[in-house]
């Protein structure tokens, strides 16, 4: 379970509320970093291809899985980095030639139903290579220290790598499909398919392509939360819950969205989990109010969700067409 | 009635399970009742669904936040009937209790309660959204019932005994499958009448094309939701069977896992059948129960299993075996 994990690397710092609050802020940030690499890759796969894809965390495990391997057995994070994200592109593409591509005609239950055994397989599949007990990956040495960005709170540069390089990653995708020829012809193909391969684009290819950026962030996204979660079968489960929570209400298909659902659903998270707490023991008796406010905390990205899809059907900011 | 194949595979497959106890007697495996008493209640869950999904065209991916629902309605009513002490004190008093006449119907009605709200919000909206909102309501229910530390929380609860039925032995597990059996039977004929009444065309025909349904003056919302409602008091009905099954009831019930099983379930014996759920609870648990005697990962085999079903078997194993004369199309 993610929440046990993320709770015990949080460091609390009782004595200063408002320097409390920019931590977590800054957890918040990092969770939502890892969010958007995860949905990024899916809204655009369910953007351009009409395909629920619930394995999309299959390949966040395999980028976990194999980023944590060749980080032991090399001792080099930066080359499990490396191993990891092709891993992860390679499995998603050979997925999408001999499965997915089937399924863009079908309807989105056949969908459901196929990529839902894709789980189960991969999860076994993990289960057979690297055995039922999770792995534990270290932060590298170079990153363990903390930084204090802000005077009086420091913090793990560890988890600031990671706000950094879903940055880098933001920018990289906007000027991917702003400014080239690929990222015009992935726009061409996804507002109208026909079209574009009348024009010469070869959308079979395009298609595989995008796929498998798709599932290199995922990928990314996995070999990145190694560190501060543990590497297990079926940790793609739990976070890929909150990927779709995170597109449906940014709004299916925009990356913008993408990236605004997975902050506040970050954000909503963490500061949920670290002051309902503090807020409802104002009222309640302690043990009686740390109950209620785990419980409010794990529900509040659904009620959150729920509220925004009951107010905007289509989302925060729904991609055009 | 014209005996054609259809009408041949329902036969064999009721007189298959009317005998099934007393096979398994004859091959001394009593095991076989309890997982067959498993699969009638998968059966029972499955077929709600299929009201919903086959027939209302509504893919949920929350249906088993009501099947947990209906378990935990029991375990909780005959956990205080056990321990004698009252449910609520306030704003009324409401006591434990361990019949099942009673239960039951709790289950049920708030099973049925609870689809009633969920249902109300998220059929404000359609396709993609509307399988996320029902997997978003799953989860919260998911996560209330696992921070419900009185009731077990995480680790679930179990039930003392099994709930007590005038004349009936729950407790005799052959008494208890043909109960299970004979609720999936009397819950079928109920489904069969109405999908073949006014209301069931209705809700057939705003699958098909919902604005036209509008235009002819139907309340399609209002039909939608008592659909969406119905399917959720059967799964809460099949939960208080498990429940008891089972004796033990924990949050794993409502996991959003065990939705996508129930929907398997119903996409492999073949969508908006009568009997095509049945076929494909049987077919999933069996196949489970079957590969985990050769091995433990058998996971690796029924997954592709399934993306095999999807691009080659799009009925439904209850279309291939009915052939073309199946329910609808």
């Amino acid at each position: 379970m993610i929440r046990r994990y993320r709770m015990s690397s949080i460091q609390f710092n009782w004595y200063n509320p408002m320097l409390l609050f920019i931590e977590q802020l800054l957890n918040g940030l990092q969770l939502g970093i890892t969010l958007f690499l995860l949905s990024a890759g899916l809204t655009l796969v369910f953007g351009i291809m009409q395909v629920i894809n619930l394995a999309h965390g299959s390949f966040y495990m395999i980028g976990a899985y194999v980023g944590a391997t060749v980080t032991a057995r090399t001792g080099s994070f930066i080359l499990g980095i490396l191993a990891a994200l092709p891993a992860a592109a390679l499995a998603g593409m050979i997925v999408e030639v001999l499965v997915l591509r089937r399924l863009y005609q079908k309807d989105h239950l056949d969908q459901v139903l196929a990529t839902f055994g894709m789980i189960m397989f991969f999860n076994e599949l993990t289960r057979i290579i690297w055995g039922r007990q999770p792995l534990f990956m270290d932060v590298p040495p170079w990153l363990t220290g903390s930084i204090e960005l802000i005077p009086g709170v420091p913090y793990p540069s560890y988890r600031i790598a990671v706000i950094a390089a879903g940055i880098l990653v933001g920018g990289f995708l906007y000027l991917l499909f702003t400014r080239t020829r690929i990222g015009m012809q992935i726009r061409a193909g996804a507002s109208n398919r026909e079209m574009a391969g009348a024009l010469g684009v070869n959308i079979r290819l395009l298609y595989t392509l995008v796929f498998g950026l798709g599932t290199l962030l995922a990928g990314l996204a996995g070999v990145m939360a190694g560190p501060i979660l543990a590497v297990e079968a079926g940790m793609g489960e739990s976070i890929l819950i909150l990927t779709f929570v995170v597109i449906v209400i940014g709004g299916i298909g925009s990356i913008r969205g993408a990236l605004a659902g997975a902050l506040l659903v970050g954000l909503v998270d963490t500061l949920g989990r670290a002051f309902l707490p503090i807020v409802l023991r104002l009222f309640l008796s302690a043990a009686y109010a740390d109950g209620i406010a785990a419980s409010m905390a794990s529900m509040s990205v659904y009620i959150l969700m729920a509220t925004i899809l009951v107010c905007r059907p289509r989302g925060l900011l729904p991609a055009h067409g | 009635m014209v005996l054609n194949r259809q009408t041949l595979a329902i036969a064999t497959g009721a007189v298959f399970f009317l005998v099934l106890p007393g096979l398994a007697g004859l091959a001394e495996e009593p095991y076989l009742v309890t997982l067959f008493s498993r699969i009638l209640i998968y059966a029972l869950a499955a077929v709600s669904l299929d009201l919903m999904l086959g027939f209302g065209g509504m893919v949920s991916l929350g249906h088993a936040a009501f099947f947990g629902i209906g378990a935990y309605a029991v375990c909780i009513f005959s956990f205080h009937g056990f321990e004698g002490t009252p449910i609520l004190s306030w704003p009324f008093q409401l006591d434990g209790n361990q019949s099942g006449l009673v239960l039951w119907p709790a289950a049920v009605l708030l099973s049925g309660a609870a689809a009633a709200v969920i249902g109300a919000l998220s059929l404000r909206t359609t396709g993609m959204h509307f399988i996320m909102i029902t997997l978003a309501f799953a989860q919260m229910l998911y996560y209330f019932f696992v921070s419900l530390e009185a009731y077990g929380g995480d680790d679930g609860i179990s039930l003392f005994s099994r709930n007590t039925l005038p004349g009936i032995d729950l407790g005799n597990d052959i008494q208890f499958y043909y109960l299970c059996l004979a609720t999936l039977a009397v819950f079928l004929f109920f489904f069969n009448r109405l999908i073949h009444s006014r209301f069931g065309m209705v809700i057939r025909g705003s699958k098909e094309n919902e604005r036209r349904m509008k235009s002819l003056g139907f309340p399609t919302f209002r039909y939608r939701l008592a659909c969406f409602i119905i399917a959720g008091a059967g799964a809460g009905l099949a939960g208080a069977l498990i429940a008891n099954q089972t004796e033990y009831v924990s949050p794993g019930l409502m996991h959003w896992t065990r939705s996508g099983e129930i929907l398997v379930m119903v996409l492999l014996g073949g969508m908006g059948t009568l009997f095509g759920p049945v076929l494909g609870a049987a077919t999933l648990l069996l196949l489970e129960e079957l590969l985990s005697i050769y091995t433990e990962h058998w996971m690796i085999f029924l997954g592709p299993f399934l993306v095999l079903v999807v691009l080659f078997a799009r009925r439904g194993l209850y279309g291939m075996i009915a052939g073309s004369s199946g329910d609808h199309d």
